[in-house]
């Protein structure tokens, strides 16, 4: 290209990579997200994803190796995550809110550039979601705890518990919302999650990332795959160590062979299809006991 | 050595020395027929393929029924009589859906005496646990969910219940009234009707319930019974117009539903196996956690998914605790199922019979030592088998890991609390478990971290109507009885 000497103020970039200034512009890389950490998928293999600003960004295309890597850091991350009082998950969850509305602009900038129809409004009502699941944290437990009246003299309680490590297949509409909506659903009561982002919204699932990386969300709670649904969902439902699937995405033949393959370790399955995800539906804390156990426990009274 | 000679003459042999006179339940007012049909559209319907198999009493290995055997066609009858049902059944108000059920919670109570005799003579329980704890149940399931049926939105805070329409329910052989009532009370109580297809080898109780229904003139459809074996079951399954599966059962099954299943939008709980650990702390009360242990294991011979079938012993107590389990175990008595001195009744049928006795090869092969009381078994063409237990298994051998669903316990130690869990939750299964110690902050610390949906603390095999029932990772989803359960027949 640079066949006679020229100043940097001279040259046009196709795709706007040159300022104004003639400064040129520093890309990011887009990574995984794996136990607190970028890693590049182990596969090497990468989707190109054109934005509207003719900008090339190059999303990494998860592999079964990238997926197992990140249940066992889930795994490992889940307990000590439950551990954590219900007042600590929230405040942390909280400030993931306060680093969203941080970086409102850029969020609102890739959706734009993803061709999302209401950018603003999306992130607006991403952050909202954030606070509003953020409040369940220490509320969920006395909404689905009971204390039954059992017929002879013990004392019974029945208490929610995390499911374990949730596997998320998120949508392609409303790449952020859908996404805030399933992982807050998830995490708040103490799972750890993995989720698979289609390629197309892999740059603001990363970025998304570095919120959830800078709001003391310990590493390994929360791990963000970017490849192909296809691709990646028998792996999925196909692993031992995962105890649940929701699959927030829109195709039925792939939502069947979850269902299907995830009767190998009797996983639990949930299905989450909506058009548009600001439904007032997806708030309340019945999302949230989607992926809890029931846990009951008797002891005798004066025995 | 003198003072122990001493205890071992003064030890009682009941074998032998201290024999118990018989004291058999009379059978004399039970009525069962000579042979049962399906139960369909509230009226009795003979088999479309005309077929039928045998219900055995597997104290004596004796014919009591023969039963209808169901097909494809059958399952098509009753599916349709549900849905023609469910209109009329789900637009009634709750109220009026109650009173059914409170009704049949009364019937079922006045009959409770035929129902356990009937359900020992099937299933070979013993007549006191027939009695205390399988007809009292059921018919306390009813009345809990009678009284839920007005009383749904109150169930679900913000939300406006709705029944799923017809359910198919599989209900499994060691609790085969108590299981109908499991499935049958929150079913009915949210709206939905159902087509409950009874255990191959224990039908009797449930095709009894029937008859009950029928005298009372339930809505015709609400109820339909089908009989028969897998195939039958597996109809069911795949029948298109059914909403809703509700199965108990192995987890094998439990996993080819789920995939059988997928993608046609039924819904679908499952209660499936179990390998509980029933953990003994060194400071528990010993002489009360051995009688857990024995209720543990040996209650309904064993046939019970939440059995405690690992004892997980602190080093410390190892040998006293299976010295006094051992002596107890000696006590037991082994013998016809209808005598109220009973405590090990008969093996649910030869096939398992054959299942256990694998088992209990396999554990002497591993390594295990047995051990059995003394005494002889009844004679006769009935399934017995020995209260058993295995000493000296790793944790990797087959009777450690497996489901056994008979009278087998196996025994190991731990030294730290931290070695029980790992040792505890290292299974697929997480159906139940049993803790025993007397320090309160121990039991919290160890009920928390055990992956079960049932925990026993200082108590084992107690069920509820209103206690919520079922298990966490391969043991099944959904919840069975209290406010919890309701859930798994309604939509929103």
């Amino acid at each position: 290209m640079a066949e006679k000497k020229i100043k940097s103020t001279e040259i046009e970039s196709s795709n706007g990579q040159v300022h104004a200034s003639g400064r040129v512009l520093v890309d990011k890389t887009y990574k995984l997200y794996i136990g607190g950490a970028f890693p590049r998928t182990e596969s090497g293999r990468y989707t190109p994803i054109t934005l509207n600003d003719n900008s090339v960004v190059n999303i990494c295309e998860g592999s079964r190796k990238d997926f197992r890597e990140a249940v066992v850091v889930a795994r490992k991350a889940q307990s000590g995550w439950s551990k954590r009082t219900a007042y600590n998950r929230g405040q942390i969850l909280y400030r993931i809110a306060e680093m969203l509305e941080a970086r409102h602009a850029q969020f609102v900038d890739l959706l734009e550039q993803i061709g999302s129809e209401n950018p603003a409004g999306e992130v607006d009502a991403s952050i909202d979601r954030i606070v509003h699941y953020a409040g369940w944290s220490d509320k969920y437990q006395q909404v689905f705890s009971t204390v039954n009246p059992v017929s002879g003299p013990y004392f019974n309680f029945s208490v929610p518990e995390p499911t374990g490590v949730v596997a998320i297949i998120c949508p392609q509409h409303n790449p952020l919302l859908a996404l805030i909506t399933n992982l807050l659903a998830g995490v708040v009561s103490g799972n750890a999650c993995i989720l698979i982002i289609p390629p197309i919204n892999g740059a603001v699932a990363i970025t998304l990332a570095e919120v959830l990386h800078t709001s003391d969300l310990p590493g390994g709670v929360v791990n963000i795959i970017t490849g192909s649904e296809a691709e990646l969902v028998p792996h999925v439902s196909g692993h031992m160590d995962v105890n649940a699937v929701v699959y927030a995405s829109d195709h039925q033949d792939i939502l069947r062979l979850i269902q299907s393959e995830s009767s190998a370790n009797v996983k639990r399955v949930i299905a989450r299809q909506y058009e548009d995800w600001s439904d007032a539906e997806l708030e309340g804390p019945y999302l949230i006991s989607d992926t809890v156990e029931i846990k009951t426990t008797w002891h005798p009274i004066g025995q | 050595m003198a003072k122990k000679k001493n205890k071992e003459k003064t030890r009682i042999h009941f074998d032998t020395d201290w024999k118990y006179d018989p004291a058999p339940e009379s059978v004399e007012h039970i009525k069962v027929n000579k042979q049962y049909e399906h139960y369909i559209g509230g009226s009795w319907k003979s088999p479309n393929e005309g077929k039928y198999f045998n219900t055995v009493n597997p104290a004596s290995g004796k014919r009591l029924a023969r039963i209808a055997s169901g097909s494809t066609s059958d399952i098509d009858d009753a599916v349709a009589a549900a849905r023609k049902a469910f209109g009329p059944w789900s637009a009634l108000p709750g109220k009026e859906r109650g009173k059914w059920l409170f009704k049949l919670a009364r019937q079922i109570q006045e009959r409770a005496r035929e129902f356990a005799v009937i359900e020992s003579l099937d299933g070979g329980k013993p007549i006191r646990e027939s009695k205390a704890v399988d007809i009292p149940l059921a018919a306390a399931h009813f009345f809990y969910h009678a009284g839920w049926a007005d009383k749904l939105t109150y169930a679900f805070p913000g939300r406006n219940p709705e029944p799923l329409g017809v359910a198919g329910q599989i209900i499994p052989w060691n609790f085969p009234l108590l299981m109908a009532a499991w499935k049958l009370a929150p079913a009915l109580a949210t709206g939905n009707t159902v087509v409950l297809k009874p255990a191959e080898t224990t039908p009797l109780t449930a095709l009894k319930l029937a008859e009950l229904i029928d005298d009372l003139g339930f809505p015709p459809g609400v109820i339909n019974i089908v009989t028969g074996a897998g195939d039958t079951g597996a109809a069911l399954v795949q029948h298109p117009d059914i909403d809703k599966i509700a199965f108990t059962g192995s987890t094998d099954v439990g996993k080819e539903i789920q995939k059988s299943i997928a993608g046609t939008g039924k819904k679908l709980t499952l209660e499936l196996g179990g390998k509980a650990a029933n953990i003994i702390l060194e400071d528990a009360a010993i002489d009360q956690a051995v009688e857990g242990i024995i209720n543990g294991i040996y209650f309904n011979q064993g046939h019970v998914c939440c059995a405690g079938s690992r004892l997980l012993v602190q080093e410390s107590i190892e040998s006293k605790v299976i010295k006094k389990l051992k002596d107890r175990m000696s006590t037991l008595v082994i013998g016809d199922p209808l005598d109220k001195n009973t405590d090990i009744g008969a093996i649910n049928s030869r096939a398992q019979l054959k299942t256990i006795q694998k088992y209990i090869e396999l554990g002497a092969k591993e390594g295990g030592e047995i051990f059995q009381c003394e005494g002889s078994l009844p004679d006769g063409k009935g399934f017995w088998c020995k209260p058993t237990l295995f000493t000296g298994l790793a944790q990797s051998s087959t009777l450690v890991k497996e489901e056994i669903f008979g009278p087998v316990l196996a025994v190991q130690s731990f030294r730290t609390l931290e070695e029980a869990l790992t040792k505890a939750n290292n299974t697929p299964y997480g159906l139940s478990a049993g803790v025993w110690t007397d320090k309160g902050a121990k039991i919290f610390k160890m009920t928390t971290k055990l992956k079960a949906g049932i925990i026993w603390a200082n108590t084992y095999n107690k069920f509820d109507p209103a206690s919520p029932f079922g298990g966490y990772k391969e043991s099944g989803f959904g919840r069975e009885g209290g406010l919890h359960g309701l859930s798994a027949y309604v939509t929103f």
